[in-house]
């Protein structure tokens, strides 16, 4: 057997751990420009008018996203009330009676959806509703975000129900519990953590879509009036007045980008903080 | 000749009184067969223990009398097991009421995530809505009896998987007894635990047997010695010897069961 030099193999592993953490440096290093980026030229438009008023034309001072922000609320409400409670069943289908070809199918359909792109959705929603009711709408918004978040509810929901063990099953139908009072008492119960972790991060993953709301909730300049009229919302409104020639509106456009970001990471951390405190309980 | 006796006498002396009579029981796992004409009786309030090597099956035979399997649609029984004159693997049997009269502790500690409390009330609150000083009642009385009060008592509200292995199989025995069943079957309750823990829940069948008809699974055979007033030996699906414990253990009448319980193999 030939010899290796240890010098050589040391070098090796040494070449191996650079190239790795250069790597994932790059990948932070981006993650935290973006960041700082982000939170330098927004932070100095966040006050409390930021968060109250509406909008002000271009040139006059002050004003505030209060319609978009709210607006976002609205339509991500409507999409969670919608997108949650069918992807928790369809995903407790899944689960427990999807073994057989109709299970496999709609599987299948739901790991399509899942990379299916947004703007798919958009367009389909405009279709069914935008176009029959001749309005865009906030409920049409909310709609296209519940598709979306549909296959990722029902697919989280599908993986951490199969993580509760067989032997936690048996043991509640051995007590003579019915099926369904065994799934909701202690399958739910014993999952609970991991599925509030993935419904939340559904939620922060569809709070950020801005393609399928151009085609459905369209935007306003006004407080959300109605669910049948177009509601203002943070996403196209940043679209909107980062691609305007004003300097104000660019800089409310950065408002809005920063407040997004510090809204969808305080879900990630959140979510974060459930799941750890879920694997000490 | 000696197979007509069996189908259709007791295999029990004639005083004592059966609680489930198995007659040419067998078991498939889709095509797979996995217990061959299995014939056992078993007696009323005493303890029954199934020995035999790692596959010989007296799991999947245990798992009949509560019906356990048919949660899998491609596992099926045929036979008889009469239990108080209804023939349990019948199309028409009512598996939950069953099952409130068939209790199960498993090879491994089952503890519902929730509180001692809820988990030995989990079962009583399926069956009936009782006020809350009586609820208690049933709950104290129920982990009296799984000898476990006095180690919880101070924390019921406690989560039931922060116990020790020994203390959460003796939650689950109190679970199980907490919904007054007739029979408890007991899968090798004590087969992950440490002999502390399992002297304990020795000791606590042995107590059980008043009022319950016990079976129990295990591949320890001391055990089976220690706690069993009768012992059917399984080997390769079939029920080789079934008998009086003492008998089985000192003057066995099949080879097989001699070689196994003098440790020529399994």
């Amino acid at each position: 057997m030939k010899k290796r030099s240890p010098t050589l193999r040391k070098a090796k592993n040494l070449l191996a751990l650079l190239s790795a953490g250069l790597s994932a440096a790059i990948g932070i290093f981006f993650l935290i420009w973006i960041l700082w980026e982000i939170t330098d030229k927004g932070i100095s438009s966040i006050n409390w008018e930021f968060f109250t008023e509406l909008p002000t034309p271009p040139g006059e001072p002050g004003g505030g996203l209060g319609n978009a922000i709210l607006g976002s609320v609205i339509i991500t409400l409507i999409a969670t009330l919608l997108g949650v409670p069918i992807g928790v069943l369809a995903g407790t289908y899944l689960a427990e009676f999807g073994h057989g070809k109709f299970g496999g199918l709609i599987r299948f359909i739901t790991n399509t959806f899942v990379s299916a792109p947004s703007i798919v959705v958009g367009v389909f929603v405009y279709a069914i509703m935008v176009v029959p009711m001749k309005n865009f709408s906030g409920l049409a918004g909310g709609v296209s975000l519940g598709i979306i978040m549909l296959p990722v509810v029902t697919r989280t929901t599908e993986e951490i129900l199969r993580l509760v063990p067989v032997g936690l099953r048996e043991a509640a139908l051995a007590l003579g519990a019915p099926y369904w009072k065994m799934i909701v008492s202690i399958v739910y119960r014993a999952a609970r953590t991991g599925m509030i972790t993935g419904i939340i991060l559904a939620v922060a993953r569809v709070s950020g879509e801005t393609a399928p709301l151009l085609f459905t909730a369209l935007n306003s300049p006004y407080w959300p009036s109605g669910l049948t009229e177009p509601m203002a919302n943070l996403t196209v409104t940043i679209f909107n007045y980062a691609m305007s020639p004003y300097e104000d509106w660019q800089a409310k456009a950065w408002g809005g980008a920063f407040l997004i970001t510090i809204a969808i990471l305080a879900l990630n951390i959140f979510s974060r903080f459930l799941a750890q405190r879920g694997t000490k309980g | 000749m000696e197979k007509m006796r069996e189908k259709t006498k007791t295999l029990l002396p004639d005083h004592v009184p059966v609680k489930i009579r198995v007659r040419n029981l067998n078991f498939y796992y889709g095509k797979f067969q996995a217990l061959f004409d299995n014939n056992v009786d078993i007696a009323e309030r005493q303890v029954t223990a199934f020995i035999g090597p790692s596959g010989c099956g007296k799991s999947t035979h245990i798992r009949t009398y509560n019906r356990m399997f048919s949660l899998y649609p491609d596992q099926r029984a045929t036979g008889e097991i009469i239990m108080d004159g209804q023939n349990i693997l019948g199309d028409d049997v009512d598996l939950i009421e069953l099952r409130t009269r068939v209790g199960m502790v498993f090879q491994k500690p089952t503890p519902f995530p929730m509180s001692i409390f809820d988990n030995v009330a989990y079962g009583i609150k399926l069956k009936a809505k009782l006020p809350k000083n009586e609820l208690e009642a049933r709950v104290e009385e129920a982990l009296k009896g799984a000898a476990l009060w006095d180690e919880v008592k101070d924390h019921l509200h406690a989560l039931g998987t922060d116990l020790s292995g020994g203390q959460q199989q003796r939650l689950c025995i109190a679970r199980a007894i907490a919904v007054e069943p007739e029979v408890i079957l007991m899968d090798e309750p004590c087969s992950a635990l440490d002999p502390v823990a399992t002297y304990k829940v020795e000791e606590l069948i042995d107590r059980l047997k008043e009022r319950f008809t016990i079976v129990i699974v295990t591949h320890n055979m001391q055990q089976a010695a220690r706690v069993s007033n009768y012992t059917a030996f399984f080997y390769l699906g079939r029920c080789v010897e079934f008998g009086p414990t003492e008998k089985i253990f000192t003057a066995p009448s099949e080879k097989e069961t001699e070689d196994y319980i003098t440790g020529r193999f399994g």
